[in-house]
C-alpha cells in the first residue's frame, strides 16, 4: 500500500487497522477535506475491494466530488489518508468535457490521448463500452449516451483495476442510464474489475451495487442497497419516495422495459 | 540581409506567426479570448516601467503580462469571478502604465508604437528576442502538449492520467504572457489577441483534429503577415491593422467556403 498524502504527521495516529488484505484496492481513513475552512468531508472512512460496485450517493454538496478527487490525488486532505494498492491502475470517467465546438476532435484521437495504444485496443474497448462502430466520428457530432460510453471506452484502456465514475449518466434519459448501467455490469463480469460509482441520480444506480455509502459530508449509512434504503438516514436523506427507486432494482433483471413501463412499474411499485 | 527593414518585419512577422497559432489554438478551446486580451493591456505596465529605468521593454511586458495572468488565477472564485478580476487588473494595469508613460519628461515617446506596433521598426536584436521567445513557446507547447490538452478537455482527466492541471495551466500563462511580450512590437497590445485569435478561428473551418488545425492556424497565421505587410507597403497603410484585415478576410472567406460547402450536402 503506497500512503499518498499526508499533510500532518499527528493524523498518522489516527490510522486504523483494516483488513489489509491483498484485495483492499482503496482504503480512506479518517478523511478530512476542507476548503478555506470550510469542510466538505469529515472522518469519512471505508474500504474498496476488488471487484466491488459501489456506489456513492449523496445530495449536492454533500462532498461527492471531494471525495472522488481525494481518491484520484487531485486534492490533499487535511487530515486522515487515502492508500491505494502500489501500482493500482485506475480508469477514470469524468462527468463531462469541456468540449468547445472549435475543438476538432475524432472519437479515435481522443481515445489516443493519455496513453500510447493500438487501433485494435481503441476497437475493443470501444466494443466492449458498447459502441464499435464510431472510431472516425468527431466527439462533438456524439449524441449524451455515446460521448459517455466514449469516455467509459477511454478509461478501459489498459486494463483498469479500478473504474471511477463520475455521475456518469448525467444528461442521459431514465431508458438511457439503465442501458448505461447495465453495460457496467456486464463490464465488472468480464473483466473482473472494481467500480466506485458516484451519482445523485438514485433510481438506477442501486441496480447493480454491491454496497451503497450514503453520503452527506460525513457516511450516513452504508450496507446493501436495500438495507441502506431502509435506514431512517436515508429516508430523511432523499425522502421515503425512494422505495420506488428500489422496487425498480429488484424487477430490472426480469424483464426489459421501455421508458413508459420504467415509469409505471416505479409508481405501482412506490404505492405498495 | 538583415539590414533591410523590410526582410527584418517580414521575419518579425512570421516569428509572431509561429507563436501564435498553437496558442491562439489553446485560447480559443479553453475560451479564454478575453483572458488574452487583458494580459496584453496588463502588459503596458511593464512597457511603461521599462521605458522609466530604461531597460529593453520585452522583458517589463513579459513580466508584467506573467504577474496579471497569475494574479487573475490565483484570485478568481474567492470573491470575485474571473472576467471580473481580469477587467480590474487589466485596465487599471493599462491606465498605471499609460500615467507613467506621461512623467517620462526625457524622451518623446510614441505611445502609438506599442498600443498599434511598429513592425518596421523592429532591430535586429529585437529581432532576436522575438525569434528565442518563438521558439521557446513552441518547445513547451510541444513538449507539454499532451497533458496540456487532456488538461484543457477535462481537469480530472489530467489528474487521473498522471498529471497535474495546475502547473499545466502555469506552463499556458507563461507561453502566453512570452507571446504577448514578443507581439507588442510587431502588432501592439491592442492587437495580439486578434492574432491569436482569428487565425485559430479560421482553422477551425478546415481541421477534422487539433494537430491539424493548429497547423492550419499557422499557415493562416503565414499569409496573413507576408500579405498584411505587402498590402501595407503597396497602400501605404499602417502594418499591424493592415495584418490584422488580412487575417479577418481568411476568417470570412474560410467560413463562406465552409458553409457553402454545408449547403451543397
Amino acid at each position: 500500500m503506497k500512503r499518498r498524502s499526508l499533510r500532518h504527521e499527528a493524523s498518522v495516529i489516527h490510522v486504523q487497522i483494516w483488513r489489509k488484505t491483498a484485495m483492499t484496492l482503496v482504503n480512506l481513513n479518517r478523511l478530512t477535506v476542507a476548503y478555506s475552512g470550510v469542510v466538505a468531508l469529515k472522518n469519512v472512512s471505508f474500504q474498496i475491494g476488488a471487484g466491488e460496485i459501489v456506489t456513492i450517493v449523496g445530495p449536492n454538496g454533500s462532498g461527492k466530488t471531494s471525495l472522488l478527487k481525494a481518491i484520484i490525488g487531485a486534492i490533499i486532505p487535511q487530515e486522515g489518508s487515502v492508500e491505494v494498492k502500489s501500482g493500482l491502475k485506475i480508469g477514470y470517467v469524468p462527468q463531462r468535457l469541456n468540449l468547445d465546438p472549435t475543438l476538432p476532435i475524432s472519437v479515435g484521437r481522443f481515445m489516443r490521448l493519455s496513453e500510447n495504444v493500438s487501433k485494435k485496443e481503441c476497437q475493443r474497448a470501444l466494443e466492449q463500452a458498447g459502441v464499435a462502430e464510431i472510431m472516425a466520428k468527431q466527439m462533438s457530432e456524439l449524441s449524451g449516451g455515446q460521448l459517455q460510453r466514449v469516455l467509459l471506452a477511454r478509461a478501459l484502456l489498459g486494463s483498469p483495476e479500478m473504474l471511477i465514475l463520475d455521475e456518469a449518466t448525467q444528461g442521459l434519459d431514465q431508458p438511457g442510464a439503465a442501458e448505461f448501467y447495465k453495460q457496467i455490469e456486464k463490464l465488472r463480469k468480464e473483466t473482473g474489475c472494481a467500480i466506485l460509482m458516484i451519482s445523485h441520480d438514485l433510481h438506477v444506480v442501486m441496480s447493480a451495487s454491491d454496497r451503497v455509502i450514503c453520503l452527506n459530508g460525513h457516511i450516513c449509512c452504508s450496507g446493501s442497497p436495500q438495507a441502506v434504503a431502509a435506514t431512517p438516514e436515508y429516508q430523511e436523506l432523499f425522502g421515503a419516495d425512494t422505495d420506488g427507486a428500489l422496487a425498480l432494482y429488484r424487477h430490472k433483471h426480469d424483464h426489459k422495459h421501455d421508458s413508459d413501463e420504467i415509469k409505471s412499474t416505479n409508481l405501482t411499485e412506490a404505492a405498495r | 540581409m538583415l539590414d533591410d527593414f523590410m526582410v527584418r518585419a517580414f521575419l518579425a512577422g512570421l516569428g509572431l506567426a509561429l507563436v501564435s497559432a498553437p496558442l491562439g489554438c489553446f485560447v480559443v478551446w479553453r475560451r479564454m479570448a478575453y483572458f488574452g486580451d487583458a494580459t496584453a493591456h496588463a502588459a503596458m505596465l511593464g512597457v511603461a516601467l521599462s521605458l522609466a529605468i530604461e531597460t529593453d521593454v520585452f522583458f517589463g511586458a513579459l513580466i508584467f503580462a506573467i504577474i496579471m495572468a497569475w494574479l487573475t488565477t490565483q484570485l478568481s472564485g474567492r470573491n470575485y469571478a474571473m472576467d471580473t478580476l481580469l477587467g480590474v487588473f487589466s485596465h487599471s494595469f493599462l491606465a498605471v502604465g499609460l500615467v507613467i508613460v506621461s512623467f517620462l519628461s526625457g524622451v518623446r515617446i510614441d505611445l502609438m508604437a506599442y498600443l498599434f506596433g511598429d513592425i518596421l521598426a523592429v532591430s535586429k536584436s529585437d529581432l532576436s528576442v522575438i525569434w528565442l521567445g518563438t521558439l521557446v513557446v513552441l518547445g513547451l507547447i510541444i513538449w507539454r502538449w499532451r497533458p496540456l490538452f487532456l488538461t484543457t478537455l477535462n481537469e480530472e482527466l489530467s489528474y487521473a492520467s498522471g498529471f497535474n492541471p495546475k502547473r499545466e495551466q502555469l506552463f499556458l500563462t507563461i507561453a502566453l504572457g512570452i507571446t504577448v511580450a514578443v507581439s507588442i512590437k510587431v502588432v501592439g497590445v491592442l492587437l495580439i489577441t486578434a492574432m491569436l485569435i482569428i487565425p485559430a478561428a479560421s482553422a477551425r473551418n478546415i481541421a477534422r483534429d487539433p494537430e491539424m488545425m493548429v497547423l492550419a492556424a499557422g499557415v493562416v497565421s503565414c499569409i496573413s503577415v507576408v500579405l498584411g505587410l505587402r498590402s501595407s507597403y503597396i497602400f501605404d497603410t499602417p502594418p499591424g491593422p493592415t495584418i490584422v484585415c488580412v487575417a479577418l478576410a481568411t476568417f470570412i472567406t474560410l467560413n463562406l467556403i465552409s458553409t457553402l460547402r454545408r449547403l451543397k450536402l
